[in-house]
């Protein structure tokens, strides 16, 4: 199993793995382990899987977060697809489900997840990163952690820098 | 202007770290090509058919004596001894070594300047009127709210990889937009409504390239302290919505198309309505703290020098004709503006050696409070002049290059690099502008021929703004030739249009003739007070046609 990286940089391991959409006609098979799945096929199959602590959702870069509702907080993990690093959706996607929809549980990354990308993932409520394999996992601090303030409020700040600077 | 405080300070700093680790994991082979691509674009770094080129950002078009002096010495020190003045009112270096780059950052944080967010799909630099802050006519200065945009915008999380590039511009002259706003993804214009208060008119949605099109107003009024909420979510709406699936239907202005500008506000209102009173909101309190930044230099109290300027121009014809074109009012009297022209004939548009910046940047010290505006038209202003002083500052341009009475004329071209320099060009642009400049070497008909935006690209990604020049030119490749197509009515003042095709295009030796014709056209059937475009606009293409391909 991959192991995860933590907002501030430090690696877990992990055991839950991420299950692709079925092919059209196939029906979807979650293996017997921690298991991310489509987030409408967990909601299609809600009375299935509520309640299930070993199931949580993968959001593609086109879904919309508003489709999970007050179900939310529900899951204790969420992960967004990133398909292509240079794909933005992800971003908004995070400050939706946090800023909007008060997700307060994991939210993870997954995907074409890199090392430059992590601080913007990290400002827009990600707190989880599937680093891509080939990529050096013990970077990711340093890449982190390579600015001490940004000038905008977003997910890990309320308080925009021009606030800060009238206190 | 405005001055970095400490946060900046850091934010600058922080930032070279960062892009140096990152040109180190680049060549270290750690990040494949593809992945650094946007890295180095974010940065202003691109590759190009001779040596990278480094595009360096001057916010709203900006800068101090002792920045230009370090653009002067980096040019020198890590290229060949000249830089580049662009239409986003930017400067770019044209032959920097990829491992320079990270030093040359940090010779720039050393005077508050850096190369963020100059390319790449992400928001860029915010441009704005190179007037502003001088003018008689407008309705408050733009700048402080094209200050508030860079921070906001600086390494926005949310905002780093859109569909596409993204481009802010200001106006807030009442009657004229040297912005170009409505050309832009968002356009602002600064207005007061019925109650006086003050706030925007926001256009969405404008842009050139392959699909030129004029912004439509997606809301008449918006309050000043809504700025960034408000563009938070039109850029939310966009990042979430655009065209990910085809690089040429990437822009805002796609959107905004397929949504119609209706649909596409009211998801923007929609959107807004949840985070309208966000601590984005700005306060008075912000606002008025970046205005303080923008203050009046220390003017004197002085009479307008009528009368001298009177005498020096009856005893001295070119004096009188650089007067009339190249110097302009002033909201202080006994001051006036002055656009120093980087068009001589024979030097690609915009192209200033070292030697030149720092000329430039004595000039600005004696005699413009040290301050240097760069403009869209690729020109250089001093805004703050004595009248008294004119004279004299005359005399030391002309020979430096700078005093070719020509502004706004047909031969103050707008261009792109080009051929020479690009590679993406279909076709050379620069040796068309050197060929019209010396067909049209004659001042007194330049004058006679009033204001004519003639502007060229290379190739369809409209660098040159052809789209948008009363004449523009296109270079197209035909069975590996180089052509030139040419479009006439285009205008990005207030009264912005897209320019109509002519008709088939052209050999590169044809093209002086071919503007000459089109000039005789206009000069047969203008009436006493029509400029190019006027007559244009009342007879339309049909005469340039007809006389073009008789
Ligand atoms: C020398 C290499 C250059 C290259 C390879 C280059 C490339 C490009 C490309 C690919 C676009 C894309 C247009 C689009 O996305 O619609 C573009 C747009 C643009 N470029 Fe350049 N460019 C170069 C130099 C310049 C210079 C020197 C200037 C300024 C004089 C400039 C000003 C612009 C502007 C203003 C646009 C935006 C046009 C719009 O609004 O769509 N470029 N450029
Ligand atoms: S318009 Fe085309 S040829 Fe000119 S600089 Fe832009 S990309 Fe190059």
């Amino acid at each position: 199993m991959p192991d995860i990286v933590l907002q501030d940089g430090s690696i877990k391991q992990d055991d839950w793995v991420v299950v692709s959409r079925p092919e059209d006609g196939d029906s979807l098979n979650p293996p017997n382990q921690k298991a991310l799945i489509p987030v409408d096929l967990w909601l299609a199959g809600y009375e299935r899987y509520a309640g299930r602590e070993d199931i949580g959702v993968w959001f593609d870069s086109h879904q919309e977060p508003e489709t999970l509702g007050d179900k939310v907080n529900e899951l204790t993990v969420i992960a967004v697809n990133f398909p292509k690093f240079t794909d933005g959706r992800g971003y908004s996607i995070g400050r939706l489900l946090r800023e909007r929809m008060g997700y307060q549980n994991e939210l993870r990354a997954i995907g074409d997840v890199l090392l430059d990308q992590l601080q913007f993932m990290k400002r827009c409520g990600f707190d989880a990163y599937a680093l891509r394999p080939d990529k050096d996992i013990q970077k990711a601090a340093r890449c982190l952690g390579f600015f001490s303030q940004g000038y905008q409020a977003a997910t890990d700040t309320d308080t925009p820098l021009f606030r800060r600077r009238a206190g | 202007m405005y001055v970095y405080d400490e946060h900046d300070r850091q934010i600058a700093a922080e930032r070279v770290a960062q892009f140096r680790d990152q040109t180190d994991r680049a060549l270290a082979g750690e990040l494949a090509e593809e992945e650094f691509l946007p890295l180095r674009l974010q940065n202003g770094l691109y590759v190009q058919r001779l040596a990278p080129m480094l595009r360096i950002a001057v916010p709203y078009g900006m800068m101090r004596s002792n920045q230009v002096r370090r653009l002067a010495r980096i040019s020198r020190d890590y290229d060949k001894g000249y830089a580049h003045f662009t239409t986003r009112q930017n400067v770019q270096l044209n032959w920097p070594n990829l491992e320079d780059v990270p030093d040359i950052l940090a010779e720039l944080a050393e005077v508050e300047m850096h190369a963020n967010q100059t390319s790449g799909n992400c928001i860029r630099n915010t441009t704005t009127d190179q007037f502003a802050g001088v003018q008689e006519d407008e309705i408050t200065d733009p700048r402080p709210y094209c200050e508030i945009i860079r921070q906001w915008s600086t390494f926005h999380p949310e905002f780093a990889f859109l569909p596409r590039k993204f481009k802010v511009a200001v106006n807030a002259s009442e009657k004229t937009d040297r912005a170009a706003i409505q050309v832009h993804d968002i356009g602002l214009q600064i207005v007061r409504n019925e109650s006086g208060e003050l706030g925007f008119r926001v256009h969405v949605g404008g842009g050139l390239g392959r699909t030129p099109m004029v912004a439509p107003v997606i809301r008449e009024f918006l309050p000043e302290l809504d700025l960034l909420t408000y563009m938070e979510a039109v850029l939310r709406v966009y990042n979430r919505y655009g065209r990910r699936d085809n690089k040429f239907k990437a822009r805002i202005k796609i959107l905004v198309k397929a949504l119609t500008p209706e649909g596409f506000a009211e998801k923007v209102e929609a959107e807004w309505a949840h985070i309208k009173d966000s601590p984005t909101k700005l306060t008075r309190e912000a606002i008025d703290r970046i205005k303080g930044y923008f203050t009046e230099p220390d003017y004197e109290s002085l009479e307008n020098a009528s009368d001298l300027l009177a005498r020096q121009r009856f005893e001295n014809r070119a004096f009188d004709q650089w007067l009339t074109h190249n110097v302009d009012t002033h909201k202080k009297t006994g001051y006036a503006i002055v656009n120093l022209t980087i068009k001589e004939t024979g030097t690609p548009p915009g192209d200033v050696t070292d030697r030149q910046m720092e000329q430039i940047a004595d000039l600005a010290d004696e005699y413009s409070f040290g301050e240097i505006r760069v403009t869209h038209q690729q020109n250089v202003v001093l805004a703050d002049v004595r009248q008294d002083r004119l004279f004299e500052l005359w005399q030391a341009i002309v020979p430096m290059g700078f005093g070719t009475a020509n502004l706004n004329t047909l031969t103050d071209v707008i261009c792109c690099p080009g051929g020479d320099y690009c590679a993406l060009a279909n076709a050379k642009s620069i040796p068309v502008a050197e060929a019209i400049q010396r067909r049209f070497d004659d001042l007194d008909y330049l004058y006679d021929l009033g204001n004519i935006d003639l502007n060229i690209s290379g190739c369809m990604n409209a660098c040159g703004h052809h789209h948008v020049g009363n004449i523009g030119v296109l270079g197209v490749d035909k069975k590996g030739e180089e052509f030139y197509q040419i479009s006439l009515g285009g205008s990005s003042h207030h009264d912005a249009s897209i320019g109509k095709i002519l008709g088939p295009s052209f050999a590169r030796e044809a093209m002086p003739d071919v503007i000459s014709t089109i000039i005789n056209v206009y000069v047969d059937k203008r009436t006493e007070e029509e400029t190019f475009l006027d007559t244009y606009r009342r007879i339309g293409i049909d005469p340039f046609k007809e006389r073009v391909y008789a």
